[in-house]
């Protein structure tokens, strides 16, 4: 060993966590293992509080879902090998929907780096495709300095994971502290617009008949929903979101149309297809918005796209004014600029949306307990603080077209990657981030069974999680699609063999309820959100609900099957 | 068309692996691509030629920059620049084609730097089009071994 081995300093190890302490770090989910022994001990003497997930995909998640519902950058750790490859698919989560987190792993000793030694991987190159950026920490005196640079690099700008590989040896060596100076010269953060831009925006607000915002993830991350509303309630410009957007307006505020793309309002789509302006604010043109037909989305309007990224304007869309910026900062100028024009003229494309409204409304069979119904009472009951977290398939797209969320960050969904799995683990990261508000998870029989070992974290940490499990037996949303695309030939979505869900919280030491009748739904609901700790809902719900409207693969956004 | 970008990013182990991944992943098509240190032993220049319209190219840029190592990125393209790329390439001769062979190294103002029995290995800097003729006027005599650096470029001063 070189490097002040024998020296009398600080641990590596000690370093790390008070350069953690350093960027506000509380808190961080992890899963120990060999190479990080040094850590794990050093915690001990340490203020940071460690949660213990039961897989380190569950660590990931959580992290990511303390992250989503705070807006502060998650941080989790684990081990050397397939401890970091675990991480992968949470790490590709977050980056996806451009979450903030710092993850840690450990690493082998340096002398062993590169010779298939035991649990190594070269968690560092798997992971540069998902990661904004990554470090291997060859020598101790670096932990201040990329420590400082990595939460830097995770929280601001467009915001996404950060990976820290470290290995034994370098948390073990003793060294003098060392200051810590950031050393970011190739990184830079956009803030405020063009301001030529800026008044080119507000000079074709004013000239515009049929306006639309489409407001994305990177509203809420900006924190630009009290703006927004501002500009659309000044201008009465209608607002349609993406999935990441939910929450940037109050759910039955006058202006929001609802989400647009598969599985949007008919009048959101409608609303993009036939306007003259589209304003988008901190969105990628997914192909889930655009069924991935770029030339034939939003055609008659004049293209807005205000985005921190710079390679995300003119990626999918070529915007007629583009604007790099920060989405709060940049609209907040567009309202001033405005006031020098006149409003828009908009009550004709206000009676047309009316008009679809009424003639397009989201609905549902009311006389048979039904996936919608159980979420509408859900949002009846949990009032308008909770925490609303989804996992991914039918149930988290009605989630995000029947439950009322109210406020930004109250909605936690797995949007780029769609992972199942996803939800209860992020459950409990939201739930540790904000102990005083009630987190409902909405899942599926199929997500629930992928990360169902995080119940003994819920348990352990007696976190008063609602599950709310829309139980179907099948693979829903495959099913749905073998249905409608596939000529009802069914394949590999039989769940038949399902445990007994409310067995299994029961073993775990949770509440189980199941409910297989719409006159149980209220009052079960009603006792969860009661009981004290944590339950699980088992909803029996038919393989054959289907999530409707749907814009079919490859059609345009206006041919809507269910409308 | 093809495009020519350099781009300066922080000389460290891991860096070639950032910028070549973006282009496989992304599925850009690297024609060429040369390092080398700079001035600053902090820094190396890419010289990166690719494909694309513009459209493309201004992604590939934009996503270049994204990285953090990835200091800057400029298109010499459009620029008035000077671009060279060396070449080392053996040849095969016989007693009768070596006269010809040598007077075309003479007009392409290439240099003989090995010599063997059957064999000459030539030194030859220029443009991409010049190496190009160079290697289809000799190709007919037998073409052993060839090595092409890659472009660099740099601008042109202003005066």
């Amino acid at each position: 060993m070189s490097m002040n081995a024998g020296k009398k300093g600080l641990k590596g190890a000690t370093i790390l966590l008070e350069a953690l302490e350093k960027e506000g770090v509380d808190l961080i989910f992890g899963y120990p293992g060999g190479v990080l022994l040094p850590l794990y001990d050093a915690l001990l003497d340490s203020p940071i509080r460690h949660i213990l997930a039961r897989h380190e995909q569950g660590v990931v998640h959580a992290a990511d879902g303390y992250a989503r519902v705070t807006g502060k950058v998650g941080v989790c750790l684990a081990t050397s090998g397939p401890g970091a490859t675990n991480l992968v698919t949470g790490i590709a989560n977050a980056y996806m929907d451009s979450i903030p987190l710092v993850v840690l792993t450990g690493q082998v000793v340096t002398s062993l780096l590169g010779t298939d030694s035991f649990q190594e991987a070269d968690i560092t190159g798997i992971t540069i495709p998902i990661t904004k950026h990554s470090y291997l920490v060859k020598d101790a005196r670096e932990i201040p300095r990329i420590v400082k640079e990595a939460f830097y690099l995770a929280g601001t700008g467009r915001p996404g994971p950060v990976l820290i590989d470290l290995p034994k040896d370098i948390l073990a060596m003793e060294i003098e502290p060392f200051p810590a100076d950031m050393y970011l010269r190739g990184y830079q953060v956009p803030g405020k617009g063009d301001s030529a831009k800026i008044a080119e925006v507000a000079k074709a607000l004013s000239e515009c008949h049929k306006p639309v915002i489409y407001a994305g993830g990177g509203v809420i991350t900006a924190g630009a929903g009290g703006v927004l509303r501002q500009l659309a309630e000044k201008a009465s410009l209608p607002v349609v979101t993406t999935l990441m957007g939910i929450g940037c307006l109050p759910s039955g505020h006058p202006n929001l149309l609802g989400m647009v793309g598969m599985h949007g309002t008919v009048t959101a789509n409608y609303a993009v297809d036939d306007c003259d302006l589209l304003l988008a604010v901190g969105v990628r043109f997914d192909d889930r918005v655009t069924s991935g037909l770029g030339h034939k989305f939003a055609t008659k309007a004049k293209i807005i796209h205000i985005d921190i990224d710079p390679a995300e304007i003119g990626k999918v869309i070529r915007a007629q004014i583009p604007i790099l910026g920060d989405a709060r900062l940049v609209m907040e100028e567009v309202l001033d600029a405005l006031a020098g024009f006149e409003v828009p003229q908009v009550t004709d494309w206000w009676e047309s949306l009316h008009a679809w409204q009424n003639n397009y409304p989201m609905k549902y069979d009311k006389d048979r307990l039904t996936p919608q119904m159980i979420i509408e009472s859900v949002g009846e009951l949990a009032g308008e603080d909770a925490i609303i977290v989804t996992d991914v398939g039918q149930h988290q797209m009605w989630a995000a077209q029947f439950y009322p969320i109210m406020k930004s960050r109250n909605f936690a969904t797995s949007g780029g990657l769609g992972t199942m799995g996803f939800g209860l683990p992020a459950a409990v990261g939201a739930q540790i981030a904000r102990p005083d508000n009630l987190v409902v998870l909405f899942t599926g029989d199929g997500s629930l069974q992928m990360c169902i070992q995080e119940l003994a974290t819920i348990a352990q940490n007696n976190l008063p999680i609602k599950i709310v499990l829309m139980n179907n037996g099948v693979l829903g949303m495959v099913r749905q699609w073998q249905k409608m695309f596939y000529d009802q030939r069914f394949s590999g979505i039989d769940l038949h063999a399902n445990p007994d869900f409310v067995k299994v919280a029961e073993a775990y030491g949770i509440r189980g309820m199941r409910i297989d009748s719409l006159e149980q739904v209220h009052s079960a609901i009603s006792e969860a959100i009661k009981h004290p700790g944590a339950v699980l809902l088992d909803f029996t719900i038919s393989p054959d609900e289907d999530v409707l409207p749907i814009v079919p693969p490859g059609k345009p956004i206006t041919e809507m099957l269910g409308r | 068309m093809l495009h020519t970008l350099a781009a300066l990013v922080e000389n460290h182990p891991g860096v070639l692996t950032r910028v070549a991944g973006l282009f496989a992943r992304r599925a850009y098509n690297i024609d060429s691509l040369s390092v080398c240190q700079t001035d600053d032993p902090e820094l190396s220049r890419m010289t990166i030629v690719v494909h694309g319209d513009d459209q493309v190219i201004e992604q590939v840029r934009n996503q270049l920059n994204k990285l953090v190592i990835v200091h800057s990125v400029t298109d010499l393209t459009a620029e008035s620049v000077v671009d060279r790329e060396l070449a080392l390439i053996r040849i095969q001769v016989s007693s009768e084609t070596r006269s010809e062979v040598l007077q075309t190294v003479d007009i392409f103002r290439g240099r003989v730097v090995d010599m063997g029995r059957t064999n000459l290995t030539v030194e030859l800097t220029g443009d991409v089009g010049k190496i190009d003729g160079f290697i289809k006027a000799i190709r007919p005599y037998g073409l052993l071994e060839l090595v092409r650096t890659g472009k660099i470029a740099i601008l042109r001063s202003e005066t």
